[in-house]
């Protein structure tokens, strides 16, 4: 007996919902594995991981404050992701749409017409996470310079250029020597919705749609989609691949700079330690769970915050390592890559000896439709 | 110059680099077979906290650098599973590997230490320097080329060896056909899959030692994100390399330099900001890349393994 692969004509819709589902299985399968081994009881701490991030309104609302940056930047990602440009530079994008916005909103809000304020924080959040991302992008467009290296090379630099202005230049002097900047003046505050959740949950929803929008319905969407499918015909049909990494980058790195603009304007109201925590990472498993579609985005953005705030809180209740969210998130997305397999390929167990015949099988087949 | 202050920053250099040289000769072989793998920051993280966990528990160093070895050759079987078995996308599953190693790592490291407790900050058994008689005395390279540890010691055999087998024999040119020209040498009559499992393995071992490297050596210890990013830097020097394993050494030296630059400036109380001495590694690797690849594409030589991330699939129907 044997096992062939073959292409199937059309994607199985099945596997792909399936697929998602057997993942999360698998990974809690393999969560229960490692915590049984540390000597917990795996059922008492994913119960209360789900208590922590779902239950009742503060938690739920914990688990949409994470969920937002998760959001922008599993959006981003995937829209890079489209074109095969694998740009796990999200963290650092995202980092310096905190810093542009933390610029203005503590060194230029006192010289704006109080209404501007806000938009301008949002804004420069976007425009330095555009730059940060387009870099890299204009090394890959006309030098041809690995962008999975480039990108992931700028996190680090910007990283370690935030900490060094909060901890720093930036400090708040009245901070009594605690490593961040002063508070944000009001003005530069994006509004909270209940809880600590704010506004960004509503821009991301519609930063959502219109990307839908722009990759199913507009002749650039296209175009974006026929060069991460076929890079060769792209280039055939005479579209201009170059240009379209720039602005596919532009827009990737304003969604994270967006991201990182939110979480110190809605969340922390200042620039401090905890902004770069890993949500750009995720992103790369959300982009890929999600599919690359903006609606599967959303929704695994979701997912994966319940997952995170569960793990705060198993350490905070439990003692337990927080890590063990990331290693939920890894143990989710291996099970989903493999699983492309069942989406894109059917398998078949031929038996040995009758090669012949099952190749004349298919034919007929082939032939009848 | 001072004289002891060129030894320190050639002994430094030699230390800082050994961990690449393993991870980037790894990942040459495995490039080399047709199979990207990003996954090895987190193999070298796995590497790290196996190898400190066991040399910790069991004060057996040997020990330490076989489980090392193992846990990193198991990380990328995984991977070769997905690429080569499922054929997954390649470059999403080494980023995955990257994530899972990271944060199993970063659990693993608050519960293996004495008593389910962190492993962070303790003091464990390391690699020694071990002086080598007269050629130590050597002036200037004698202290920093003979008196190093004993995984430094075996670059100096590893590395010739790698080339050397890469280059010159069979089993090489059948590992540089299969990144090449896949249905070729199937063709030839070798069996791609199993070299593709094969070098992956090889690579994640190699990994798995260069961080075992880090934790027994290097900084003597379990620290949390202990590779800062060397896993990304040895993807980077593969491309600086040119995917030979002798000019990987030229790259490992030259970033393991900057990290003795850094190192020495430090301790001397420059008024740079740290933070910017801390970036130098990371531009330094976008700029070697960015001049590396246009001087590259200058000359009209492409040096990556022609099916490099191409699943390959024998065709079944003519």
């Amino acid at each position: 007996m044997r096992v062939v692969i073959e292409k199937r004509e059309a994607i199985s819709r099945s596997a792909r919902l399936l697929v998602p589902i057997i993942s999360f299985v698998f990974a809690l399968i393999f969560g229960a594995i490692l915590l049984l081994a540390s000597g917990v009881n795996p059922l008492v701490t994913y119960a209360a991981m789900a208590r922590g991030a779902l239950g009742g309104r503060h938690a739920l609302g914990e688990t949409l404050v994470k969920a937002i940056p998760l959001m922008f930047t599993g959006l981003g990602v995937s829209l890079a992701f489209r074109m095969l440009f694998w740009n796990i530079g999200a963290e650092g994008q995202l980092a310096m749409g905190g810093l542009a916005a933390t610029g203005v909103a503590l060194f230029l809000a006192g010289r704006l017409p109080s209404w501007s304020v806000l938009p301008a924080v949002i804004v420069a959040g976007m425009v330095a996470g555009a730059v940060w991302g387009a870099i890299p992008a204009l090394l890959r467009a006309y030098l041809k310079v690995n962008e999975t290296i480039t990108t992931l090379m700028m996190n680090y630099i910007a990283i370690l250029w935030i900490s060094h202005l909060y901890h720093g230049p930036w400090r708040d002097p009245g901070g009594y020597g605690f490593p961040g900047t002063a508070q944000f003046p009001p003005e530069a505050w994006l509004p909270r919705l209940f809880d600590r959740v704010h506004l960004g949950i509503l821009l991301a929803v519609v930063a959502a749609a219109i990307l839908w929008f722009v990759i199913q319905r507009t002749k650039w969407g296209f175009e974006i989609r026929v060069t991460g499918e076929n890079p060769q015909a792209a280039r055939y049909a005479g579209i201009d691949i170059a240009r379209n990494i720039v602005l596919v980058m532009l827009l990737s790195g304003a969604l994270c700079g967006l991201a990182g603009a939110c979480e110190v304007s809605g969340v922390m109201r200042r620039l401090q330690q905890g902004l770069t925590v890993g949500y750009g990472y995720t992103a790369i498993i959300v982009a890929w769970m999600g599919q690359l579609n903006p609606l599967g985005v959303l929704l695994v953005a979701f997912l994966l915050a319940v997952i995170l705030v569960g793990g705060d809180q198993i350490q905070l209740a439990m003692g337990l390592p927080a890590a063990m969210a990331f290693v939920l998130q890894g143990a989710l997305l291996f099970p989903m890559l493999g699983g492309a397999l069942f989406t894109e390929y059917r398998l078949r167990i031929v038996r040995t000896g009758a090669r012949v015949t099952a190749v004349t099988t298919s034919s007929a087949v082939e032939e009848a439709e | 110059m001072d004289i002891s202050l060129l030894v320190s920053v050639l002994t430094i250099t030699l230390r800082a680099g050994t961990s690449l040289v393993y991870a980037t000769v790894g990942e040459i072989y495995t490039e080399r077979s047709g199979i990207l793998n990003l996954g090895v920051e987190g193999m070298m993280m796995m590497g790290a906290l196996a190898a400190f966990a066991v040399a910790y528990h069991t004060g057996s160093l040997a020990l330490a650098l076989l489980v090392a070895l193992l846990v990193g050759g198991l990380l990328a079987a995984v991977h070769a599973f997905l690429s080569v078995s499922l054929r997954a996308n390649q470059v999403v599953s080494g980023l995955t590997l990257t994530l899972f190693g990271t944060g199993m790592a970063s659990f693993l490291g608050q519960r293996l230490g004495p008593g389910g407790t962190y492993l962070v900050g303790l003091v464990g058994p390391s690699l020694k320097r071990i002086p080598i008689p007269i050629l130590s005395e050597l002036p200037l390279v004698g202290p920093s080329l003979f008196n190093q540890d004993i995984l430094t010691y075996g670059l100096y055999i590893f590395v010739p060896l790698a080339g050397w087998y890469l280059y010159k024999t069979r089993p090489g040119l059948y590992l540089r056909a299969v990144g090449e020209n896949p249905q070729t040498a199937d063709a030839m009559g070798i069996h791609v899959a199993a070299f593709r499992y094969l070098y992956t393995i090889l690579g994640g071992m190699l990994a798995g030692l260069g961080g075992a490297h880090l934790s027994l050596s290097y900084t003597k210890g379990w620290a949390e994100n202990i590779t800062g990013g060397r896993g990304w830097i040895a993807v980077a020097l593969v491309i600086f390399a040119m995917w030979d394993p002798l000019r990987a050494v030229v790259g490992a030296i030259l970033f393991g330099g900057i990290n003795a630059v850094q190192f020495r400036m430090q301790a001397a109380g420059t008024t740079i900001p740290s933070a910017l001495l801390n970036m130098l590694p990371y531009i330094a690797t976008i700029l070697v890349l960015v001049v590396i690849t246009w001087w590259e594409t200058l000359r009209k030589r492409i040096g990556a393994p022609a099916a490099l991330g191409l699943p390959y699939a024998r065709e079944e129907k003519g």
